[in-house]
């Protein structure tokens, strides 16, 4: 401030001009970032907001309808049964990957950086490599009536529970949400180790000392400072239990009957094979407000710790 | 270090499990897809004879020199754009910090909760309006858009990290924009993008819905988007199938394993920036 007041007016002038032009470039530098982002995002999101309130087949004349897309998508029992399950999917994609990272992560702390952690992490990250539908398509062959899960099950002397699992209504559902944990297990994991990895080690060794235990080691220490990787890992597995598709679409496609159908799937059935492209249209924005409802609530509480 | 020796052994043998059982599907896939064609194989068991000849027949059948043809071109068009653009735009707000950059910045970071399956109903149509429906564009431009988000907000992060007085050293010295950019800039951001780029090559490699949608002929999708029509063509031999998944794998898991320190890193950056 001082420099500007001491300064000559045709000075200042010219700064200022010479930060237009600085300004003016780095805009420039936006235009193609913000082109392809409103071309491909922003504009098919406003059109996907316009057609939730037509009826329109695809082809033909659409009708205005108002909001009644909005009130079939809260009120008809099959697509909220849709929603359901993908709440039921949270466990699966969320509570046991981050779970079990949480207690693996904590009990191999101090596991020396050598050879077997090494491609204990690698094994771990394969997951994440291969595509979701190839997953899917894994685990159904794991899942057959003559798959490796029931094998399994008959050499431990389990065989009364040998089922096809994926057929069967009960543990279809389950038993998809468990393909979600095996992708997600091994990420959560490995981010959890390298969060721990961060924390201070005099703290633990201050309160082993201090004679505590594992449990109260984990909550006083282990939990706290491991904060912004869980907010970060329950953002992400949430958004991929809510908008689940390859791993449904290879493994069951929504069946049997609708037991693990997902609103991704639904979106794709009621827009392409039914051709409802306004209902399609609302189920779309009704999923992503339930995304950012869950999401942005997470992101605020893990915001409130920092401060 | 103070910790108790059963903690020690628990947490490696919990480690084990975890290890083995995310190999056992994997593993399953490669030996039923060693077992005779023609017959349904029983659960994790070992071939006596092992059939190596079913991945050349799922290889042919598969189409998958054409596959792996048609996801090179999409990948080839995506990433170096998506690079490009986002690292322009990654500078102007970070390093150049431009007046008003905090709203577009909010606007770019609201889209990484945006999921694709909100988009694709507008996206089909789009396309059809642009003429680009059932070809490899109807699935690149979009792509380049959906991944501008978190492309730009990581370019972002790395640009506003960069000390100012780097490029006020730079311009002291005369240099122009442009030059500051390319000679000053670019060089330090090698790291971030090269990072970026392993990221977009996963993401667009394995992307399922928009091929599954946007392109009708499915030798013409990426290979995630032609397991659809792996499963319709070998439905009734589960060998082949798992052939040609793993086929399908085995080219993504190859370079994982030969960068996979930078993969690593890349996916557990990827995640806390995001």
């Amino acid at each position: 401030m001082t420099a500007t007041q001491t300064s000559s007016a045709p000075r200042r002038a010219a700064a200022r001009a010479a930060a237009r032009r600085a300004d003016r470039a780095a805009w420039l530098l936006l235009v193609p970032a913000l082109v392809a982002y409103g071309s491909f995002v922003i504009y098919p999101l406003a059109t996907g907001i316009q057609y939730s309130f037509y009826d329109w087949n695809g082809i033909g004349v659409a009708t205005w309808v108002g909001l009644e897309n909005y009130v079939q998508v809260l009120m008809n029992p099959d697509l909220l049964g849709a929603i359901r399950n993908s709440f039921v999917l949270i466990a699966f994609f969320t509570l046991i990957p981050v779970g079990t990272g949480l207690v693996l992560a904590t009990l191999i702390r101090t596991m020396r950086d050598g050879f077997a952690l090494r491609a204990s992490q690698t094994v771990l990250f394969l997951p994440q490599i291969i595509p979701l539908a190839a997953a899917g398509i894994a685990w159904s062959w794991m899942y057959a009536q003559t798959g490796a899960v029931n094998q399994i099950l008959s050499t431990l002397g389990l065989g009364f529970l040998t089922r096809p699992w994926l057929a069967d209504y009960g543990t279809a559902l389950p038993a998809v949400g468990l393909i979600g944990s095996w992708v997600l297990t091994g990420l959560c994991t490995v981010l959890l180790l390298t969060g721990i990895g961060k924390i201070d080690t005099s703290l633990y060794e201050a309160i082993r000392l201090d004679g505590a235990g594992w449990f109260r080691e984990f909550f006083t220490i282990t939990l706290p400072g491991l904060r912004q990787e869980l907010a970060v890992l329950v953002t992400l597995t949430v958004i991929a239990a809510l908008s689940t598709f390859d791993i449904i679409y290879t493994s069951t496609q929504g069946g049997p009957g609708r037991a693990t159908l997902v609103p991704g799937l639904l979106i794709f059935r009621i827009g392409f094979t039914q051709s409802d492209v306004g209902l399609a249209s609302a189920f779309g924005i009704v999923m992503m407000v339930l995304v950012l409802a869950l999401v942005l609530p997470i992101q605020r509480l893990s915001r409130i710790g920092d401060r | 270090m103070i910790t108790s020796r059963t903690e020690v052994v628990l947490g490696r043998l919990l480690l084990l499990v975890a290890v083995v059982l995310t190999l056992i599907p994997l593993v399953n896939m490669l030996s039923a897809a060693l077992q005779p064609a023609d017959r349904n194989p029983i659960g994790l068991s070992w071939p006596t004879d092992p059939q190596w000849i079913n991945f050349v027949t799922a290889f042919e059948v598969g189409n998958v020199w054409r596959l792996m043809g048609s996801s090179a071109f999409i990948v080839i068009c995506v990433v170096p754009v998506a690079l490009i653009i986002a690292t322009l735009a990654g500078y102007a707000l970070g390093g150049l910090q431009v007046r008003g950059g905090r709203i577009i910045l909010m606007v770019f970071v609201l889209g990484l909760t945006i999921p694709f399956e909100s988009l694709i109903i507008p996206l089909y149509y789009q396309a059809q309006a642009l003429g680009t429906l059932n070809t490899q564009w109807a699935v690149i431009f979009p792509l380049i858009g959906l991944f501008m988000p978190f492309s730009v907000f990581w370019m972002r992060a790395h640009f506003v990290n960069v000390p100012r007085e780097l490029s006020e050293a730079a311009r002291v010295d005369g240099a122009t924009l442009w030059q500051e950019f390319f000679r000053i800039q670019l060089p330090l951001a090698l790291p971030s993008l090269s990072a970026l780029t392993i990221l977009l090559f996963i993401w667009t490699w394995n992307q399922f819905l928009l091929p599954v949608v946007l392109i009708a002929d499915p030798l013409d999708r990426t290979v995630a988007g032609a397991l659809t029509f792996f499963q319709g063509q070998y439905y009734l031999s589960i060998p082949l199938l798992n052939a040609g998944a793993l086929i399908i794998i085995v080219p993504a898991i190859t370079v994982f394993l030969i960068f996979q320190r930078q993969f690593i890193r890349a996916l557990l950056q990827g995640a806390v920036k995001g």
